[in-house]
């Protein structure tokens, strides 16, 4: 059961990289990498009890925190206007 | 295990794919949201071949801080790349496929992944330092012995190196200057009340984990580079989500510059202090002449505090510096 | 020690359920915001599921309280960073889609 569970979270990890080379706007691009951490998370914790080490939870646990980290960064220090949302590209004076 | 193969088929196929993917796409953000996925998928792979300190240290550093890099570096740039007429180069493909062929033609000749007749496996080093690093040094964690003790001299250069990215960093950005708290900003934050509460709530748990990390480096995956990294982490989300002042405020610059320069001196000194106690240099035996082991222990805890300590800093005062850059354009 | 192995095999089966439900969705459905749905359901159901399933497998105390923490984090963590995707989208213009085939701008 835990290799079914691999492999279905596998099966998620490449739909979501899937998403995050088509997705139109760059915010879909954020969730679907964020996503992907998520799963990163839950891939990590299943195959630590497949193979029967569990000190790999200290590292799902660091990813669960980085993750977190960078989608914040994104947010906070893409441009004004970058996201290719609404229209054109603006000038790159945005305060973000 | 025959069960893993298609686990690994498939996370090397989400590499190459991640890597042409960045290789093609013309919005360097997205590119660098994409370079972070890689990381992740590299941790994966290493989890699965039982690295665990490597993927704890692709995870902290891969996945975190140099996508943090990368998009201050972003912000103060141009961030679309310019599309450049599609050329054709038959010398340049060539050689590309030359090289990649030769690449190919050598890695057949590695030995088989675990196989019981590798050199790795026969050599009486291995058996020595697996074998005699429980009782010589008395940690359960091999890597970390190995990384402090045995291997001592060699991560004092690593942490060395650390530190001359980050003086190296300091003389190419200068002194930032002090960045004055647009209203703009301001008003972002009251926008996003729902990210400042949960980070107040989630950063003291992020330099406790830090802390845990550091000192539980012994005993299971961890260490001084995991924890300062980590440790930076914090104090960057902290620093993204209240702005750059209330960060120099938690970590003045002039403050973390001493700081990187300490941890330094800590390796170093005690180094210092082995040899004025008799031994070698970072012969860590010496710090306890009755009870070797004892020595190890001290040794190892502040050597590795040491590395701690100039990573955080280093990767603080790069974000400082870079982010920084930005405020005050 | 069997009971305790299917309800944890049981666990693990609805969250995996929930995982691929949630990543087909984030492939499949047509716009951003729709998206941000199917990714939460990853988030929420898919791993507190899978979690709680691991979680009747530990043999020690520390191994459990490990996962407890990550589920915390987890739930901390995936929602605020939604609300903030979805938030700054709004800022930045992008709108929902109301009817099919038709984007207001």
């Amino acid at each position: 059961m835990l290799l079914a569970a691999t492999l279905a979270l596998l099966a998620a990890m490449l739909l979501a990289l899937g998403r995050a080379l088509l997705g139109p706007t760059l915010f879909d691009r954020i969730l679907a990498v964020n996503s992907f951490g998520t799963k990163t998370v839950l891939f990590i914790a299943v195959s630590g009890f497949l193979a029967g080490r569990p000190h790999f939870l200290d590292i799902a646990l660091v990813y669960a925190l980085i993750n977190f980290t960078g989608t914040v960064a994104v947010l906070k220090l893409t441009h004004h206007g970058e996201f290719g949302a609404a229209g054109a590209p603006e000038q790159q004076e945005g305060d973000l | 295990m025959t069960a893993f193969h298609p686990i690994n088929i498939a996370l090397f196929a989400i590499l190459v794919i991640t890597a042409l993917a960045i290789a093609r796409i013309r919005q360097l953000f997205a590119a660098a949201m994409l370079s972070g996925l890689f990381s992740l998928a590299c941790a994966c792979i290493f989890v699965l071949h039982d690295a665990v300190d490597v993927a704890f240290t692709e995870a902290a550093v891969g996945a975190g801080m140099t996508t943090v890099l990368f998009l201050c570096t972003l912000a103060l740039t141009d961030s679309r790349e310019k599309s450049t007429p599609p050329r054709r180069s038959v010398p340049a493909a060539l050689a590309a496929l030359l090289t990649g062929a030769a690449l190919i033609y050598a890695s057949a000749d590695l030995p088989k992944f675990a196989a019981a007749d590798t050199p790795v496996q026969q050599h009486p080093l291995t058996e020595r330092y697996l074998r005699d690093s429980a009782t010589e040094i008395g940690i359960p964690n091999v890597v970390t012995s190995v990384l402090a003790s045995y291997r001592g001299y060699d991560t004092l250069g690593e942490t060395v190196v650390i530190f001359t990215a980050a003086i190296a960093v300091l003389m190419l950005l200068g002194r930032t200057a002090h960045a004055k708290t647009s209203d703009a900003v301001m008003s972002l934050h009251t926008r996003h009340r729902v990210l400042r509460v949960v980070t107040k709530l989630l950063v003291p748990f992020i330099l406790v984990f830090a802390l845990y990390v550091q000192f539980h480096g012994d005993y299971g995956p961890g260490g001084g580079f995991q924890a300062g990294v980590i440790f930076a982490s914090g104090l960057i989300l902290y620093g993204l989500v209240f702005g750059l002042e209330a960060a120099r405020g938690v970590a003045p610059v002039r403050v973390l510059r001493r700081l990187v320069a300490a941890g330094v001196l800590i390796y170093g000194g005690v180094g210092v202090a082995t040899l004025v106690a008799g031994g070698a240099f970072l012969d860590y035996d010496a710090l306890d002449p009755g009870h070797p082991a004892t020595g190890q222990h001290l040794g190892i805890l502040l050597v590795e505090l040491g590395v701690g300590i100039t990573v955080a800093a280093a990767m603080l005062m790069l974000f400082l510096s870079f982010a920084g850059r930005r405020d005050a354009r | 020690m069997n009971v305790i192995l299917i309800a944890s095999d049981l666990l693990l089966g609805a969250g995996m359920l929930f995982v691929l439900t949630g990543a087909a969705g984030l492939y499949r459905l047509p716009e951003f915001f729709t998206r941000t749905h199917a990714a939460s359901i990853t988030d929420s159901a898919g791993a507190g599921l899978v979690l709680l399933g691991l979680l009747l497998r530990v043999e020690d105390l520390a191994t459990g309280l490990r996962l407890l923490l990550i589920l915390l984090f987890l739930m901390f963590t995936s929602p605020t960073a939604s609300q903030a995707l979805a938030r700054s989208a709004l800022d930045d213009g992008l709108r929902p889609l109301v009817r099919l085939g038709k984007r207001p701008r």
